[in-house]
């Protein structure tokens, strides 16, 4: 039953295709608990496994959370090469999106 | 007829599913709500279906899968009516997909 997609290697015929457009290119991805990591992406899986090189993540972490949580306060972490295990991950998107 | 099938039915043999719906949709605007609150909008859009209208705080879905993963174009994020920030092409891992509700073209 599963039938062989025959699309053009550069489209997105499933979501997935949008990550693999984004392999060798700089990504921003959004992970559970006010979490972003920023980097170069090498691998990705289906599960969303991800293998990001020279990556920044950014923890933020809400200041008073009373009020609308206008002030944020943010912590960055660099590393030369991480790997992200899918399940935290929620959103890719490549940097240069308009 | 005689009996038992559920009144909706529309006698098409088989019972409707969401993905016939999922793939309908796939080409118009959409808007993404995540289990964390976060709303996303936008259009999907597949192969031949007209993806032109771009309607503020808006997205396009470009395509969706099984796991219902989300392939959206011009998507951004929505807090309080407002555009939190613009994420332009951008994945969705599904499990983290609330609902995906189609919004009204606006022709």
């Amino acid at each position: 039953m599963a039938e062989a997609d025959d699309g053009a290697p550069s489209s997105v015929a499933e979501p997935l295709d949008l990550v693999r457009l984004c392999i060798d290119e700089t990504v921003i991805v959004k992970l559970r608990g006010d979490r972003e990591l920023k980097g170069r992406l090498h691998a990705y899986d289906s599960h969303c496994n991800l293998v990001l090189g020279d990556a920044e993540e950014t923890i933020y972490i809400p200041d008073d959370d009373d009020d609308e949580s206008e002030n944020v306060r943010t912590v960055k972490k660099q590393s030369e090469m991480i790997f992200v295990r899918g399940d935290s991950v929620v959103l890719i998107a490549p940097q240069g999106g308009s | 007829m005689e009996n038992g099938e559920s009144k909706g039915a529309s006698g098409a043999g088989d019972a409707r599913d969401p993905s016939g719906f999922l793939s309908e949709i796939i080409g118009a605007p959409v808007t993404v709500k995540l289990n964390s609150g976060a709303t996303f909008k936008g259009t999907i859009y597949s192969v031949q279906r007209s993806h032109k209208i771009l309607p503020i705080k808006s997205c396009d879905l470009q395509s969706v899968d099984g796991y219902m993963n989300i392939a959206l174009e011009s998507c951004k994020e929505i807090h309080n009516g407002k555009v939190l920030r613009d994420w332009g092409d951008c994945f969705v891992r599904g499990n983290n997909v609330t609902y995906i509700c189609a919004d009204e073209a606006e022709d």
